[in-house]
């Protein structure tokens, strides 16, 4: 039968993943080269992370950059649960075509055209380019994100649970908060983590809307980059991969045990 | 009372956040695209000013010259990066698929403890910042990168290929780019399929070919669309990859943007380019909307 694992569907999977994870091993190890030369390999060496790390105006980016990420990583979560609720509980309300077309929209727009509105924007208002319009950037597109993921986790709930606490005398919002929150609290980790990186790694946006004094380590990156690969950019790179990689499977670990807790849990209620 | 009122905040925080950061910024770009140059910050004499009061509106409305649009006609280098973007985003996409496709199809015939694993690994990648992701091929397809170092050494080829700076480059970056994206629906959609059909249409005498493109992949169409247009859309405005992997010969309009923005500072003009590009995706995106609505109306 065409289940399982034949020869076809071994070949695809290797394939794919050797694809997808190669070249990313590749900057990884090269980080680790002893010789100035990206690509010709001379032996090993940290020498690279111990340049990088010295770098006061890569340091300095990194921290604008985590300090963004971190503000727009929690306010597009909250925005984002919220318009998750809405598409989710709420079936009609005036203008209810318009706000599902703005939350998929800015997930496939490019990112030119979103950088350049939003600056025209800032500029409309008369606000000056700096850290602030940079934490606002990411903002517009990680909700769009944390609304998509957080609404698919609403809608494969039951809404018993809800209306049971209601019944009991809990106010919607106490219902929500005691109750809804966090089964879906899973789904808002994760679109805050996503959220997160995002803003990490948001280039183009942040290169319409910075100013002076708020260059991110993606603008730093991308403008050494253009002048050719150099082995302490290998270095960062190799860094910030290790520390989203890392991110991503201690939350999605620890959202795995706390998803079996809460399914026997359930199993011992109902049994 | 209260209902009603946690109902109207949770409506109405994102639906305002999204007109004012998103809607309202659009009208703002149509309006500039209407208006002229100026040497001056910012570098454009407004058309329209909201504070002028009705009949200001209509003598500003006056002012409004199309001269940018009629520029981009003149200038053979703006419809042809247009044509040359769709163009590029299109193989892309195809490719894409290619590739895919039979990595989502081996996922979701996977034995079921696997699959996590898996949709993790597909994951994870989307996780890693994009500019690392692009700027990990520049080492590997220069001239004197690994790809010519290993077929050398292979013994493949006697002269080192040129990929880097060449629209093949970009072709490389856009597939390994947004890969996930194209498996993660299909998957979605593969896995949910059950193996029954394909079981009734070998007793009914298929062959594992002919099943899979009278069942399976019919029914793996909506996957499919999904997966294509969150490629295409983007990839149609892509500016980090033409200009990291692409050459002088890659005519990309994300690109020309980006350059009659910071290089020339002609904002009315990247205004009216970022306006041509939006009506050219406006199909696609609403066509995107409407597969996003069907699969969320299929969870419910």
């Amino acid at each position: 039968m065409n289940r399982g694992l034949t020869p076809f569907n071994i070949t695809a999977l290797v394939f794919g993943f050797a694809f997808l994870y190669v070249p990313i091993l590749l900057l990884i190890i090269y980080s680790f080269n002893e010789s100035k030369l990206v690509t010709v390999w001379a032996g090993f060496s940290t020498k690279w992370y111990a340049e990088a790390l010295s770098n006061e105006a890569l340091m300095g980016a990194a921290w604008v950059t985590a300090k963004v990420a971190f503000i727009s990583a929690c306010v597009a979560t909250v925005l984002g649960t919220c318009a998750a609720l809405a598409l989710a509980r709420f079936t009609r309300f005036r203008g209810r075509f318009l706000f599902s077309g703005m939350i998929y929209a800015p997930l496939v727009m490019p990112e030119v055209i979103t950088g350049l509105s939003l600056l025209l924007l800032f500029v409309a208002v008369g606000m000056d380019r700096g850290v602030t319009t940079d934490v606002h950037a990411p903002i517009t597109l990680s909700k769009c994100l944390v609304a998509v993921v957080v609404q698919s986790r609403l809608l494969s709930l039951d809404p018993s649970m809800e209306e049971a606490a209601q019944d009991l005398g809990a106010t919607p919002a106490r219902a929500f908060f005691s109750v809804t929150l966090p089964i879906i609290a899973p789904a808002v980790a994760a679109g805050w983590m996503l959220a997160f990186t995002l803003s990490l790694d948001d280039l183009v946006i942040a290169q319409f809307n910075s100013g002076p004094g708020a260059t991110t380590l993606p603008m730093k990156i991308f403008s050494q980059v253009r002048v050719g690969v150099t082995p302490e950019i290998n270095a960062v790179c190799t860094l910030l991969v290790g520390v989203v990689t890392t991110g991503v499977i201690i939350a999605s670990l620890s959202l795995k045990r706390q998803e079996v807790k809460r399914q026997r849990a359930l199993g011992a209620a109902t049994a | 009372m209260l209902k009603r009122l946690g109902k109207t905040a949770v409506i109405w925080l994102p639906y305002l956040w999204l007109a004012i950061f998103f809607l309202a910024p659009f009208v703002l770009v149509a309006k500039l695209s209407l208006s002229q140059p100026a040497i001056a910050m910012p570098p454009y004499i407004p058309a329209f000013d909201f504070i002028d009061g009705v009949r200001g509106w209509w003598a500003d409305m006056q002012k409004f010259s199309f001269e940018n649009f009629v520029f981009l006609t003149e200038d053979a280098l703006y419809w042809k990066s247009y044509l040359s973007s769709l163009q590029i985003a299109a193989i892309s996409t195809f490719l894409t698929l290619l590739i895919g496709f039979p990595l989502a199809y081996g996922m979701a015939r996977a034995p079921k403890n696997w699959r996590p694993l898996l949709l993790m690994l597909v994951i994870l990648p989307f996780w890693t910042s994009f500019l690392i992701r692009v700027y990990a091929w520049i080492g590997i397809l220069k001239k004197e990168g690994l790809l010519n170092q290993f077929l050398l050494w292979l013994g493949v080829i006697s002269e080192p290929l040129t990929i880097m700076n060449t629209n093949t480059a970009v072709y490389i970056g856009i597939v390994y780019s947004y890969l996930p994206f194209m498996v993660l629906p299909l998957y979605a959609n593969l896995e949910k399929q059950s193996p029954d059909l394909l079981e009734a249409a070998a007793d009914l005498g298929a062959t594992r070919v002919r099943a899979f493109w009278q069942v399976t992949w019919p029914l793996s169409l909506p996957g499919v669309v999904a997966g294509c247009l969150l490629v295409f859309i983007p990839a149609v405005g892509e500016f980090v990859i033409p200009s990291l992997l692409g050459g002088s010969e890659t005519l990309m309009i994300g690109r020309v943007l980006y350059d009659e923005f910071f290089a020339n500072r002609d904002w009315p003009v990247s205004s009216a380019v970022a306006i041509v590009l939006l009506l050219i995706l406006l199909i696609p995106i609403m066509l995107f909307q409407r597969s996003e609505a069907k699969a969320r109306e299929a969870e419910r």
